[in-house]
């Protein structure tokens, strides 16, 4: 009797930062690395909690890993993310048509990169004739934030027994989108099936990315002029607002803001670096702000 | 578009190798073997940051003032008036990723049919 009555209460809040309840002292311990990655802007700061339709933890759905790998890929239709991965990677696609890059390029990128930013930055930066090196060390700073992203996604998935190198793929995986889907999903998957869903559910992003490069590449090719310039036009609208939308600090709206304007006064100087140089400037003057207000705090 | 074009040449596989697919993964596994130790406050981290956002700043600034391709067919008013629409859609709808994009393309398309 007493059982049942457990079974109605309301679930226990363990303590952590933002009220979520903890299986273990080790899940506990997660809040950290997410207020890291909060810092590290990977994070929006208003993650909507929609319900999830999976099966219950204790549900025999769970027993074989390419079940859990099915219902990942399944997952992709449960989020809006999934509808601005397919809008950005269409932009890319179509950016690609129009710098010169071939479609097996851009499906390449997509698929080994795996970092829309970084795509952005590279076909841009060569396509204006920027040299490797350039393109690779603007491409370098970027990817930075991929860090504390793998140090924070990765706990969810390890168990005790987890080899480091089953986790390669799920690191490959990982970027903002499936980044925030993983703290979203996998309290509702069962530890030891968490990797095979994670992988499920990123090759299903991939997926859909690699059929939006492909179908934005095509239509920047077959297009009218001002249909093709409408979706060139997405790729800084989506990259310009998802940005905007993760500034949670002033420091991160100055970088942006003065990032933007930095950019037309540094490629005056025509030194072929003009994106590093407005992008380091921009980025200093901003960890100054964040600095000042920390001192004067 | 034929077979040769949409594969391209080696040299441009071998340049996105470089200068694209090393400098992510080389992240995403330090990621994943230095897991553990990363002083959660480091002042380096907040910089890295910025410097990272105001990169893709310069990269949005760039597609747009400098455009490559169909987009520079668009008159130059019209590609900052569709970005500042854009944005203060993007404001008014409460950060709304959705509205900012709609209002961006629906003044860039509007403008050009307007002006023929």
């Amino acid at each position: 009797m007493r059982a049942v009555v457990r079974l109605f209460e309301p679930p226990r809040n363990d303590g952590g930062g933002d009220g979520l309840a903890h299986a273990s002292p080790a899940a506990a311990f997660l809040d950290v690395r997410r207020r890291l990655a909060r810092y590290a802007g990977a994070i929006p700061h208003s993650a909507k909690k929609a319900p999830v339709a999976l099966p219950p933890l204790d549900s025999p759905q769970w027993q074989s890993p390419w079940r859990a790998f099915v219902w990942g890929l399944r997952s992709i239709t449960q989020t809006i993310l999934t509808i601005v991965l397919f809008v950005t990677y269409l932009g890319i696609g179509a950016l690609a048509h129009d710098t010169h890059f071939s479609l097996l390029w851009a499906l390449c990128s997509t698929l080994f990169v795996w970092a829309g930013p970084a795509q952005i930055i590279l076909i841009t930066t060569l396509g204006s004739g920027a040299t490797i090196i350039q393109s690779a060390i603007a491409v370098t700073v970027s990817a930075i934030r991929l860090f504390p992203m793998v140090v924070s996604v990765l706990p969810l998935m390890r168990t005790p027994t987890t080899k480091r190198r089953e986790l390669i793929f799920a690191a490959h995986l990982t970027a903002v989108t499936l980044w925030v889907e993983c703290h979203r999903f996998l309290p509702q998957v069962p530890r030891e099936r968490r990797i095979a869903f994670v992988h499920g559910l990123g090759c299903g992003l991939v997926s859909v990315c690699l059929v939006a490069n492909t179908v934005g590449y095509f239509l920047a090719a077959n297009l009218t002029q001002t249909l093709g310039a409408a979706i060139l036009l997405l790729t800084p609208l989506s990259f310009l607002f998802s940005t905007a939308r993760n500034s949670r600090e002033v420091a991160d709206v100055v970088a942006l803001v003065l990032g933007i304007v930095l950019y037309p006064l540094a490629a005056k100087m025509n030194s072929g670096l003009d994106i590093l140089v407005s992008g380091v400037v921009a980025g200093t003057i901003a960890y100054g702000v964040h600095w000042w207000r920390e001192v004067r705090a | 578009m034929s077979f040769a074009q949409a594969i391209g040449d080696w040299h441009a596989l071998a340049v996105l190798f470089v200068a694209g697919v090393v400098p992510n993964q080389i992240w995403r596994m330090l990621g994943l073997w230095f897991g553990g130790g990363i002083d959660e406050g480091s002042e380096l981290l907040v910089w890295v940051r910025a410097v990272a956002t105001a990169i893709l700043a310069g990269v949005i600034a760039q597609i747009v003032v400098q455009p490559p391709g169909a987009l520079a067919s668009v008159p130059d008013v019209l590609r900052y008036g569709a970005v500042g629409a854009g944005l203060i859609a993007f404001l008014l709808a409460r950060r709304s990723i959705f509205a900012g994009v709609v209002t961006g393309e629906v003044f860039m398309l509007a403008g050009k049919w307007w002006l023929g």
